[in-house]
């Protein structure tokens, strides 16, 4: 429909809307997240759902405890290896359509345990991200940009074509490999399927630092 | 705390002991007393029920590497060259071999002293890394008894729950080790220096 009509026809006093809009704003408006938090992350977090910041307000408030009922995932601090199956078990337990945030340096790249021989670099080997925040925590203001960022991204989804949403897609995989605890290392140390960062790509010289931020979807 | 009394009464206590004083040359100065594996038992129950000393809090266990050390001198020795007999200096190297160490912090909550700190060394660091336990005496040593068999690999004879505490069971190494060698998967770093930019270089 020709945008300039439909704002016309509003003006009258006529709401239109398609399928897609109207699909798309009742998922984005009712998010649950999955009541799970690492580290000092999680504090934040919790902050951010409490009475001064509020996420209720775009309608996220109910943290479910059970991955089954949730369809958002807060990576909210340091995953250590011997946390990171139970993680990726938890995501596959969630139903689809289903979203991850990664919150602050832990959880988008091991922040300052990165160089740690027992921290997981990014949970982003395991699972896919929607959304990075850098921070070490990130403000609540912060997780709620993230959040808002992720309703945008659901708002624009199409239901049909080739971009369509996983959850609508019957060929794309919800579920990842979880890893295994092996003698040295968890086995594998990420998912070839998802991370696609080759060793040859990264630039060996320190770069400016506007190419350093985490990027967002 | 008069370290030398105490190894004199410990002396007295259990006959046929031998105790040494670790010298602490930093200017903290905390001496520490270097305890036989064969008498630890004895020596610890000792401390704890002595009217006196009464050691009933044991704060801290840790753990220490010392890799085998290569010491060098310079010796002069009379040696044939060109048929005529002259001095000649030559580098002669001694090997000790290293050994894993377990450090108790002791301290009194009824007299208000301490820390005591005692050491326990393993024979090496491959095959005979045994230590007694501690636990059955101080209760508080039995968590710390297992992060040191986890980053150590001592193993604590007598402890009652000998597992892994921070690692995964199927985990096989011992990260605390200095010759650990860690999983190499790294990635780039934004602002590397030092070691970590060595690292980078190779990715």
């Amino acid at each position: 429909m020709d945008p300039e009509l439909k704002n016309e026809l509003s003006r009258q006093g006529i709401f239109t809307t398609t399928l897609e809009e109207l699909y798309n704003w009742g998922r984005k408006s009712s998010v649950w997240p999955l009541t799970f938090g690492l580290a000092c992350c999680a504090i934040e977090m919790i902050a951010t759902t409490m009475a001064r910041y509020d996420l209720a307000r775009f309608g996220a408030e109910i943290f479910r405890p059970s991955p089954r009922q949730a369809d958002l995932m807060i990576v909210a601090g340091t995953v250590t290896k011997k946390m990171a199956p139970q993680v990726v078990r938890l995501y596959n337990q969630m139903p689809e359509p289903k979203y991850v945030i990664a919150m602050g340096a832990c959880a988008i790249s091991g922040g300052p345990f990165k160089q740690g021989y027992n921290v997981l670099k990014g949970i982003d080997r395991y699972i896919p991200v929607d959304v990075h925040i850098p921070g070490c925590p990130p403000r609540p203001e912060a997780l709620m940009d993230a959040f808002i960022t992720l309703q945008k991204k659901i708002a624009t989804q199409h239901l049909t074509g080739v971009d369509r949403p996983r959850h609508l897609n019957p060929d794309a995989p919800s579920e990842f490999i979880v890893p295994e605890f092996g003698a040295h290392d968890l086995e594998p140390p990420k998912n070839l399927k998802l991370w696609h960062i080759t060793s040859n790509s990264s630039p060996k010289i320190p770069s400016t630092a506007d190419n350093n931020e985490p990027g967002k979807d | 705390m008069n370290l030398e009394k105490i190894k004199s009464d410990i002396e007295a206590a259990v006959p046929g002991c031998n105790v040494q004083i670790v010298v602490n040359g930093s200017p903290s100065g905390q001496h520490s007393l270097l305890l036989e594996r064969q008498h630890v038992f004895e020596i610890a129950k000792f401390l704890q029920d002595d009217s006196e000393l009464h050691l009933d809090y044991c704060s801290n266990v840790t753990g220490v590497d010392w890799l085998d050390t290569e010491t060098s001198e310079k010796v002069k020795v009379q040696r044939l060259v060109d048929g005529v007999e002259q001095e000649v200096e030559e580098i002669r190297k001694t090997r000790s071999p290293g050994y894993l160490e377990a450090v108790y912090h002791l301290y009194s909550m009824e007299k208000k002293h301490g820390p005591l700190v005692l050491r326990q060394r393993t024979e090496n660091r491959t095959d005979q890394i045994n230590l007694p336990s501690l636990t059955p005496i101080w209760r508080s040593a039995e968590f710390q008894e297992r992060e040191i068999f986890d980053l150590y690999g001592i193993i604590f004879e007598g402890h009652p729950d000998l597992r892994r505490i921070l690692m995964w069971d199927e985990f096989e190494d011992h990260p605390m080790r200095k010759d650990y060698i860690e999983p190499n998967d790294y990635e780039y770093e934004p602002t590397p220096h030092d070691a970590v930019l060595e690292k980078s270089m190779q990715h």
